[in-house]
């Protein structure tokens, strides 16, 4: 077999991911597994590969934006390497984006930790949302009682963004 | 403190301090962190990468668990000592080539060691010997709360920690074990066990690969995906997977046992008897044959207490560790010599094979293949 990455030399090491029902497969030469870091199993992971396999092709075309604006990273510069520019890239290429995630990671949605700072800010965000859908619930039903007393809880939590 | 005396220290994971086990040989969790407004690594100007170093590193030495540790510019590290440090797992192959800008930082015990601008800006580590990953996992997530603290990490609320790679985005965590699978590779059984694993996102890979064999029988597994489960999920999850590797294991030793005895005490009394009186030994040599006396160790072949020692010999027989205690350049021919020459001394009071033991039929042994 011959390594996929450089096209000439044999293949010695065999890759094989199951990523979202279908079977990926790189094969590489011992040169090229170096080159890609497949010799610190723990820096690796396949869909890393796959990044410089073409897949990057996706955010090409998904993605509108040209350059981030933070860092001035272009998607040819994804293409080239495989890493983004900054934590901003994330938003800039976000459409592109997307579907290499969900290729390559068992969900789209964080759960996992979350900095304590932050965390206090996205409770609060959360129980806005449902306050606010609430509230649209209690208007349609024209209980304007309740609404009132979800319109005054809604206030607070939002003077106590800005107070933090 | 300088790099010296770290070096000159075993790692807490290497000590008779950590515990043993016989199929895992250390669990490792590595969590990656940028700060927010600051172009990665990859990406940043030379000038940003100080600047950013400038910024993590005082916080790092604030740290409870850094103390009297070990901090050093990847640029003010010769080419040996940044290959100890990757042969010792502290540092990665990637952050070896990095220099000005990038910083190695390891607490005193090297169970922590912290990569500043790596391919994050921050990818910080702990190691533990035998298997424990949810410990370990802890001790880094200690590392990541207080520096939280002082320093404000990308984070997305729907994408997590944001990562220069978005294989790493989410958690940003890779856990993997370091396992010894003698007895599935002597039994040919190991590709299959490999490919079922690799199937279910997890990674598993030869240790030390060149070409499809894993030398000295070490492989390593990993997470794949960072997103989408939970840490403690992902753990959950390798945590299964290593508990039937485990199993697998033990069921392949004992079927060695009872079927190809004869095999087994052949290979392992030539381990024993190269180690004990060859004058040259390649890395490659080392490898397999040091961990055929580990297997021997775990079948009761050996005294328990050998251990320690084959795990000392498995480090310092690696080629940079060879060479920073000789304190010199060595071609490969006098790496061979010098390696062979402090394996033989080392294994000097290691007594012959015990194969009285619980002794098998060996007409049931079929003939042993040809290497
Ligand atoms: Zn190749
Ligand atoms: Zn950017």
């Amino acid at each position: 077999m011959i390594c996929d990455v450089c096209k000439t030399n044999p293949a010695t090491v065999y890759l094989t991911q199951i990523v979202d029902g279908n079977m990926k497969k790189v094969n590489l030469c011992e040169s090229c597994s170096k080159d890609k870091g497949v010799s610190d199993p723990t820096g690796f992971a396949l869909a890393d590969l796959l990044l410089g396999l073409g897949e990057t092709q996706q955010v090409e075309q998904a993605s509108p934006a040209e350059q981030c604006p933070a860092c001035g990273f272009t998607q040819a510069d994804f293409k080239k390497t495989g890493r983004l520019g900054c934590s901003d890239c994330y938003a800039t290429f976000a459409d592109g984006l997307s579907s290499l995630l969900q290729a390559m990671h068992k969900g789209i949605k964080h759960t996992g930790k979350v900095p304590a700072r932050l965390f206090r800010d996205l409770a609060r965000f959360d129980r806005l949302n449902e306050l606010k859908r609430n509230l649209e619930e209690a208007v349609t039903k024209e209980d304007y009682e309740s609404a009132a007393t979800i319109r005054d809880e809604i206030r607070q939590l939002e003077s106590g963004e800005v107070d933090s | 403190m300088k790099i010296g005396p770290i070096l000159a220290k075993r790692g807490d994971w290497l000590s008779p301090e950590g515990g043993d086990h016989p199929v895992v040989i250390s669990s490792r969790v590595r969590l990656a962190r940028n700060l927010s407004k600051m172009p990665f690594p990859g990406w940043a100007k030379k000038t940003e990468r100080i600047r950013i170093l400038d910024e993590i590193k005082p916080e790092i030495n604030c740290l409870n668990q850094m103390k009297d540790g070990f901090s050093e510019h990847l640029n003010e590290l010769s080419a040996v000592e940044k290959q100890v440090l990757v042969e010792r797992h502290l540092i990665s192959r990637e952050h070896a080539a990095k220099g000005v800008g990038s910083a190695v930082m390891i607490s005193s015990s090297q169970a922590i060691s912290i990569m500043i601008n790596e391919e994050d800006h921050l990818r910080m580590q702990a190691i533990t010997s035998g298997l424990d990953l949810l410990k370990t996992f802890q001790m880094i997530d200690e590392v990541d709360t207080a520096l939280e603290a002082h320093l404000d990490f990308a984070f997305d609320p729907e994408l997590g920690y944001l990562t220069a790679c978005p294989t790493n985005v989410g958690t940003g965590m890779r856990a993997s074990a370091m396992v010894h699978l003698p007895g599935l590779v002597l039994g040919e059984q190991v590709n299959q066990v490999v490919n079922s694993v690799n199937k279910i996102g997890l990674a598993v890979r030869g240790l030390y690969g060149e070409g499809t064999e894993a030398l000295g029988n070490l492989f390593q597994v990993s997470n794949q995906t960072t997103l989408g489960e939970k840490e403690s999920q992902i753990i959950e999850r390798l945590n299964k997977v290593i508990e039937t590797l485990i199993q697998r294991e033990s069921q392949a030793r004992e079927n060695l046992l009872a079927t190809r005895r004869t095999t087994l005490l052949d290979q392992i009394g030539r381990a024993y008897g190269i180690l004990t009186h060859a004058h040259s030994v390649s890395s490659k040599e080392a490898l397999n044959l040091l961990s055929i006396m580990r297997l021997g160790i775990d079948l009761g072949f050996f005294p328990e207490g050998g251990r320690l020692i084959i795990n000392a010999l498995l480090m310092e027989t690696q080629p940079a560790h060879l060479q920073h205690f000789s304190q010199q350049k060595l071609a490969a021919e006098e790496r061979d010599y010098r390696r062979a020459d402090i394996v033989r001394e080392k294994l000097k009071s290691f007594p012959k094979p015990n194969n009285t033991k619980e002794s098998g039929d060996h007409t049931a042994d079929p003939a042993p293949e040809s290497k």
